[in-house]
């Protein structure tokens, strides 16, 4: 049950967006500009930030809402994500998405935990400002909904499949202007 | 020094507003519509909330900034000063305490919020809104925070910088200014 009264059947943050519409359409058209835009980053890797800063806060549903929206793009199983969550620094992907992934965990923790040193890494791997700047963001962003949909106490399907069944629809159908009751 | 590179005379989340406009622009209707919406809380309570929160964060920009965004609506500094100190024992109102104990609970993670934090605050008559807005609020300022602490942005120290700040977020709100921010660059 979640802490304030939300329409039913809702799960997660849709509950939310459901309750206030107003700052729902804000939410969603930031959520499209970093995740959806023209980038010189994947969306499967941007959702993969996404998914890996949630993993950090222990959302269950931004983690697995996000993870099957990334695997639908990196065309990957949920058990290579779910690998690559535990220890990104030995999967294959590239120098530059893990330098950025370092990034997005120090943020996870704090602005301040953000070092030179990794600013310097991703850069060496090719990591222009706007990559550096939208990864910070995108991790700021996701410890917003994180807290959001846990503050909140808002429930989520305990079955990882209903996540990964809808990830190909949430992917096509974007965050602007998405039916919440479906 | 910033990590990325910035406009000079645009310190803490200003010069990362400018240098990608497209994300700024949700980020600054979401916060104006949060901050100063039409909402049952006063602009100066939500000004507490961002305030809290970021001075949990260590964020010295933010909390500087909003310190002063709610002493200029307040008209006076002592309020916010022991809020920051110790909530409880600030002269506010009862409900306000429970919603900042609320907000203190999201700076920490959504998960360390309790049912026992949301029933007191219902008890003091906090509607869901209110609460909806405080975590929504205080989730806001874990981006913000987050946002110019990683970029390593610049926190001005003369104080002038802020109060005139704060005259601009209480009169025009988070909107950008229709003239940009030229003006600034001879200060």
């Amino acid at each position: 049950m979640a802490y304030i009264n939300i329409p039913e059947g809702l799960p997660g943050i849709r509950g939310l967006m459901a309750f206030r519409p107003e700052t729902a359409k804000h939410l969603n058209e930031l959520a499209e500009v970093l995740l959806r835009d023209d980038h010189t980053l994947s969306r499967g890797e941007r959702e993969l930030i996404a998914t890996y800063v949630s993993y950090l806060n222990d959302c269950f549903f931004c983690q697995n809402a996000h993870g099957a929206i990334a695997q639908h793009y990196l065309q990957c199983d949920i058990k290579t994500l779910d690998k690559l969550k535990e220890d990104f620094e030995s999967k294959d992907i590239s120098e530059k998405l893990k330098a950025l992934l370092s990034i997005a965990a120090s943020v996870q923790q704090s602005g301040k935990e953000v070092t030179p040193r990794q600013i310097e890494r991703a850069r060496s791997a090719g990591a222009t400002d706007k990559e550096i700047h939208d990864t910070v963001l995108i991790a700021a962003f996701f410890c917003l909904c994180n807290r959001y949909v846990d503050g909140l106490g808002t429930s989520a399907p305990t079955d990882r499949n209903y996540y990964v069944n809808r990830g190909k629809m949430r992917a096509e159908e974007g965050y602007r202007q998405f039916d919440l009751y479906r | 020094m910033p990590y990325i590179s910035l406009e000079e005379h645009l310190p803490g989340v200003t010069g990362l507003l400018e240098f990608n406009r497209h994300t700024a622009e949700p980020l600054r209707e979401l916060t104006q519509l949060l901050l100063r919406g039409p909402s049952s809380l006063t602009e100066a309570e939500r000004e507490w909330i961002a305030t809290l929160v970021s001075y949990k964060n260590n964020c010295v920009y933010c909390a500087t900034s909003h310190t002063a965004a709610a002493d200029a609506f307040l008209g006076e500094h002592e309020t916010t000063q022991k809020i920051k100190e110790d909530y409880n024992r600030a002269p506010i109102s009862d409900k306000m305490k429970a919603l900042l104990t609320i907000a203190s609970q999201v700076q920490e993670s959504g998960k360390s919020v309790t049912a026992e934090a949301v029933n007191r605050a219902k008890q003091l008559g906090a509607t869901d809104l209110e609460i909806h807005d405080t975590v929504l609020i205080a989730a806001l300022f874990c981006l913000y925070n987050r946002y110019v602490d990683g970029l390593n942005t610049i926190a001005p120290t003369d104080p002038r910088y802020y109060a005139e700040m704060a005259e601009r977020l209480k009169t025009k709100g988070y909107y950008r200014p229709a003239q940009g921010y030229d003006h600034l660059k001879n200060k």
